[in-house]
């Protein structure tokens, strides 16, 4: 049974706290994220939304000052356990942030290849890969005239794509997205959105967003975090026709947040 | 609204001033352009561009008297690239360490002890160098790179104290603080979001300041090198303590040596006639290297904060 679970879930979390110095933002969080499978992640600013993505591939502990207690289990091994390497964790789960952030200083094609790059690896067919991977981010037609100019000439919607392109070449697991089109327009959103639902079956993926209809669209389970709690998970269709707990009722029907 | 045309006035105000400052500046900088060009007019007619490359500087009056700048050129440029060898290497990594490394209750304390170097008058590195570290020079670090290295043409010779290797080191000392401050502040100007970006992408801490964080910031810490250049081209005490104050263009350390501050402070006391214009084009010269290797510098620190940083565009 409990195998059976550790191959249902990618991503287990268990009773995971984090702080920031003393203020504590993540009280006991306790869900699974389900293999190749999407799950939102909503809840008023402040919540503790992008702190808990941010301890599932071990980014929190980044922040000076900050700290995270619990167990987070990726394929069923402690991340948290002593002797773990956070970089090791870090290229299995990759990570799409608010601010679309290309290296300024690389071409879109060293961009692309840049995971690869600052971890050592090598790869027969670079070009394939470039090709591949901006591809799957859907951003191949736009760039493929271009690969050597600065991945910052692109335009916003443009350079998340290429970090979206970035985080798949290095082949993760997860992948966890901090309201990945909060700085993007209607259309790049519509874009983005299109390709997690290609992703969708491939990658266990996590997302962060602030806007409800978003989750609706692209999610199977949503999380409702409230106050640094997880109050309610379940598939998504659940949660928004018939949530069973009135704090998520009064968020969904923008009462508060 | 009137709220608005008040806060047009104090911004136009404003700007008013800072462009009379701004002007001043350069009308300054001409005035001493020009009155150095005016006091060493005689040189500069009698010599030309000859005066650049002359070897030979006689004062006496008579007929073997002559002026010529290089050997001081290449004292003040030898001194101060050996220094920047010296010193570049070591501030770049204060300012990583300080920047990137060190946990958070080290790095104020750290950055104020070396911008302490910076307040100590120079006078006082000139002491220091001479009654301390001149002294381990001879006794330690000479007869090793002689014996090592002396087969190169930068180590031959007799170590005699008061050379260019003792004058540079001392340089080294003082250029350090001005360019790992301005390297740290630099690489505080470097998004944060570059280093989660690596970060997550499962890069070391070294391979995020190397790959990431190094680049981006690449062209501000020239600019920080070359600020650090300027200080030891001008610098004049600490120099003219050490160095030796004879004038040769060897390429060996241990050879004494004229830079051009050291020469002006020398000669310009008891400086007369020709000697005293020789003494003013020396100034001229040093002033526009200096001025030319700042404005470079700036150009440079300037740009890396307008780098297209963490992208924007929507
Ligand atoms: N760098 C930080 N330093 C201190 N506190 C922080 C930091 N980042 C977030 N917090 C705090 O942690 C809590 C959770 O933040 P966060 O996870 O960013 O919320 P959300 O992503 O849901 O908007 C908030 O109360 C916030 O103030
Ligand atoms: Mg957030």
């Amino acid at each position: 049974m409990e195998a059976d679970d550790d191959k249902r879930y990618k991503v287990r979390a268990i009773d995971l706290h984090a702080w920031f110095g003393t203020s504590h933002s993540l009280k006991g969080i306790t869900m699974d994220l389900v293999d190749r499978h999407v799950t939102a992640i909503i809840g008023p600013s402040g919540c503790g939304k992008s702190t808990f993505i941010r301890c599932l591939n071990r980014m929190h502990e980044v922040v000076s000052g900050a700290r995270a207690e619990g167990t987070v289990l990726l394929d069923g091994e402690n991340i948290y356990a002593s002797g773990i390497d956070a970089v090791l964790v870090r290229r299995r789960v990759g990570m799409v942030f608010q601010k679309p952030n290309p290296f300024p200083t690389m071409t879109i094609r060293d961009n692309v290849l840049a995971g690869l790059k600052l971890n050592g690896l090598r790869t027969r067919d670079p070009d394939a890969l470039v090709e591949r991977c901006l591809r799957q981010s859907a951003l191949w037609e736009e760039v493929k005239e271009q690969l050597h100019k600065s991945g910052a000439s692109l335009s916003g919607g443009q350079q998340q794509r290429l970090c979206i392109a970035r985080t798949l070449a290095l082949e993760p697991e997860v992948i966890l997205m901090d309201e990945p089109c909060s700085a993007l327009d209607p259309i790049a959103t519509a874009k983005i959105e299109e390709l997690i639902h290609e992703l969708r079956g491939k990658y266990t993926i996590a997302i962060v967003t602030h806007s409800m209809q978003q989750a609706a669209r692209v999610s199977d389970f949503t999380a409702f975090f409230y106050l640094g709690e997880l109050i309610e998970y379940g598939d998504t269709d659940s949660i928004f026709t018939k949530p069973s707990n009135p704090r998520t009722e009064d968020y969904l029907t923008g009462r508060f947040g | 609204m009137p709220g608005w045309r008040i806060g047009n006035l104090g911004d136009r105000l404003f700007r008013g001033i800072a462009a009379t400052f701004a002007t001043i500046i350069v009308v300054v900088l001409l005035v001493i352009a020009v009155a150095l060009t005016q006091a060493s007019r005689e040189t500069l007619s009698a010599y030309g561009f000859g005066f650049v490359v002359g070897q030979d500087w006689n004062p006496v009056e008579g007929a073997n008297e002559v002026y010529g700048a290089l050997p001081f050129v290449w004292g003040t440029l030898v001194t101060s690239f050996l220094a920047l060898a010296l010193a570049v290497p070591i501030s770049v990594g204060i300012a990583v360490f300080i920047a990137e490394l060190a946990p958070e209750w080290i790095r104020t304390p750290t950055g104020f002890v070396v911008e302490l170097l910076a307040a100590v008058p120079s006078v006082i590195y000139g002491l220091w160098g001479f009654f301390v570290l001149r002294p381990v020079l001879i006794e330690h670090v000479d007869p090793a790179l002689s014996r090592w290295l002396g087969f190169l043409p930068f180590f031959r010779g007799a170590p005699l104290g008061n050379d260019v290797l003792l004058a540079s080191v001392v340089l080294a000392i003082m250029i350090l603080p001005t360019i790992s401050s301005v390297s740290r502040e630099i690489l505080r100007a470097v998004p944060n979001t570059l280093r989660e970006a690596a970060l997550a992408l499962g890069a070391t801490k070294w391979e995020m300041i190397r790959s990431v964080v190094l680049p981006y910031a690449k062209s501000g810490l020239t600019g920080a090198v070359i600020l650090g250049l300027g200080r030891a081209l001008g610098e004049t005490m600490a120099v003219t303590m050490l160095v030796g104050n004879k004038p040769s263009m060897s390429l060996s350390v241990f050879e004494p040596a004229a830079t051009m501050a050291s020469i002006i402070a020398n000669q310009y006391p008891e400086a007369q006639g020709r000697q005293h214009s020789a003494l003013t084009e020396i100034g001229l010269l040093l002033f526009a290297l200096t001025l030319v290797l700042n404005i470079l510098a700036r150009l440079l620190v300037w740009r890396v904060g307008r780098l297209p940083g963490d992208a924007g565009r929507a």
